[in-house]
């Protein structure tokens, strides 16, 4: 077997972020996309479980979305933050119970579709990672029409549309747990060119 | 708490595995460029893989950009490990070189690149790894640099040792340093590990077996190179790194594994 293959522009493969990403991924105010005292702030939080329904308590997610308009951001600053410019990137480790939470805006919906953000799961025993949707519950008639939700079979849909879970700290709160394996797991998306 | 397999059975595994892999192509399918998500010989994908197909649909404009990152996020002093504190880590002093580049062979610029690993001893600055190796006063093990204009990337650091890990009896990670990239579209982020050229425990690795095509898995070896390496200070080592994104992900394969 080869040692090495000359680049031949195929696509490099993906390898686990390990146990171990901690002194290394996570940075300040990663999970803060804005202030929490920010007039629109919500909170978009919840627990990843495994197979056996157990919270993984080593997770690392990503967030990615456009500004409350519907524009996505080519602002530099996210790994530091001025607490006022919005990136629309954000991440996270979850913490010991399996629990993460941000700090953003709900985006505005972009070319049409339903608002969401897009979330991204890495984990130790995920040897490539996980994209996945958040879409808010008040948003019934555009998902109606929304192109992924409609490719989604009707009975998982729901994994992929947050709960709104009452006021956080002034902030409307929406809950989207994420469920790698099991009766609810989350409707996990393949992205085609 | 079950008992842990020996690498005699882990092995045997893999191998299984690969074998038939083999014979998937041997009957007209196409090579896979990922690992496998349900790679039972690592054990922790067992119950972290999803079972559903994922759901295959078109990138939106959200998914088709990528943040941007810049001098305002990265310090260009962070691309050198060696540096991070008042003396010398201890180790092999290397460089680690190459370019990011797309399916279409054209540079990823001005785009943020990390990198973390563990130190020569193997440990890293964790406080969950418990591998009784030293650590460094020297050494954090933590870089970021953005890419430059034809997608070039260049760290100085030390050569990471071998660890273990508890997935079987006598379980350790070949020498890697991991790799976090961003891409122009979200869509083509990438996780992964760099390793070194023959290294004696590629074959007893399951996260590094965990990609079944052994074309595909070379792809993350990088390759020692003289011209790279600097006089009386670090030998060099080169690796390019290719994200082509949603073009790569069309032959996910671990439905039919599930």
């Amino acid at each position: 077997m080869p040692d090495f293959v000359p680049t031949d522009f195929v696509q490099t493969p993906s390898q686990t972020v390990g146990p171990f990403y901690g002194f290394a991924l996570p940075y300040e105010n990663g999970s803060q996309l804005v202030p929490g005292h920010h007039p629109h702030a919500i909170r978009l939080h919840g627990t990843v479980t495994d197979g056996a329904g157990v919270a993984i308590p080593d997770a690392l997610l990503e967030i990615w979305q456009a500004d409350e308009s519907g524009v996505l951001g080519h602002s530099r600053g996210s790994l530091d933050r001025d607490g006022f410019t919005f990136t629309g990137f954000g991440r996270t480790a979850v913490n010991l119970a399996g629990h993460y939470t941000f700090t953003t805006v709900k985006p505005g919906a972009v070319s049409g579709g339903a608002p969401y953000v897009l979330v991204t799961v890495f984990a130790r025993g995920l040897i490539h990672h996980l994209f996945t949707r958040a879409y808010f519950p008040e948003d019934v008639e555009a998902h109606q029409t929304d192109t992924v939700l409609s490719a989604v079979p009707r009975e998982r849909r729901a994994t992929l549309v947050s709960v709104a879970d009452g006021v956080a700290g002034g902030a409307a709160s929406y809950r989207f747990d994420i469920s790698l394996q099991g009766a609810a797991e989350t409707v996990f998306l393949n992205f085609d060119a | 708490m079950t008992e842990q397999a020996s690498q005699e059975e882990i092995s045997a595994e893999i191998e299984a595995i690969e074998a038939e892999a083999r014979l998937d192509i041997a009957r007209g399918s196409a090579a896979e460029l990922h690992p496998r998500r349900n790679y039972p010989p690592y054990r922790s994908s067992v119950l972290r893989h999803p079972t559903h197909e994922l759901v295959r649909v078109d990138p939106e404009e959200v998914e088709r950009v990528s943040p941007a990152f810049g001098h305002t996020d990265v310090n260009v002093l962070e691309s050198d490990l060696t540096i991070q504190h008042s003396g010398e880590p201890l180790g092999e002093r290397i460089t680690v070189s190459g370019r990011v580049l797309d399916g279409e062979a054209r540079p990823v610029r001005h785009q943020l690149v990390e990198l973390w690993q563990a130190n020569a001893g193997g440990r890293y600055v964790h406080k969950r790894d418990q591998h009784p190796a030293p650590l460094d006063p020297n050494f954090t093990g933590v870089g970021r640099l953005i890419t430059g204009d034809d997608g070039e990337y260049s760290f100085t650091t030390i050569k990471p040792g071998p660890y273990p890990w508890r997935n079987h009896l006598n379980a350790w990670r070949p020498a890697h340093i991991h790799f976090s990239l961003f891409g122009t579209a979200f869509t083509q982020r990438l996780i992964t590990q760099m390793y070194f050229p023959g290294d004696p425990l590629f074959a007893l690795d399951p996260i590094y077996q965990s990609i079944t095509d052994p074309a595909a898995r070379a792809r993350l070896i990088g390759s020692y190179d003289h011209s790279l390496s600097v006089p009386e200070f670090s030998l060099g080592y080169r690796w390019d790194i290719v994200l082509t994104g949603p073009k790569s992900t069309w032959m996910e394969s671990e439905e039919a594994h599930a």
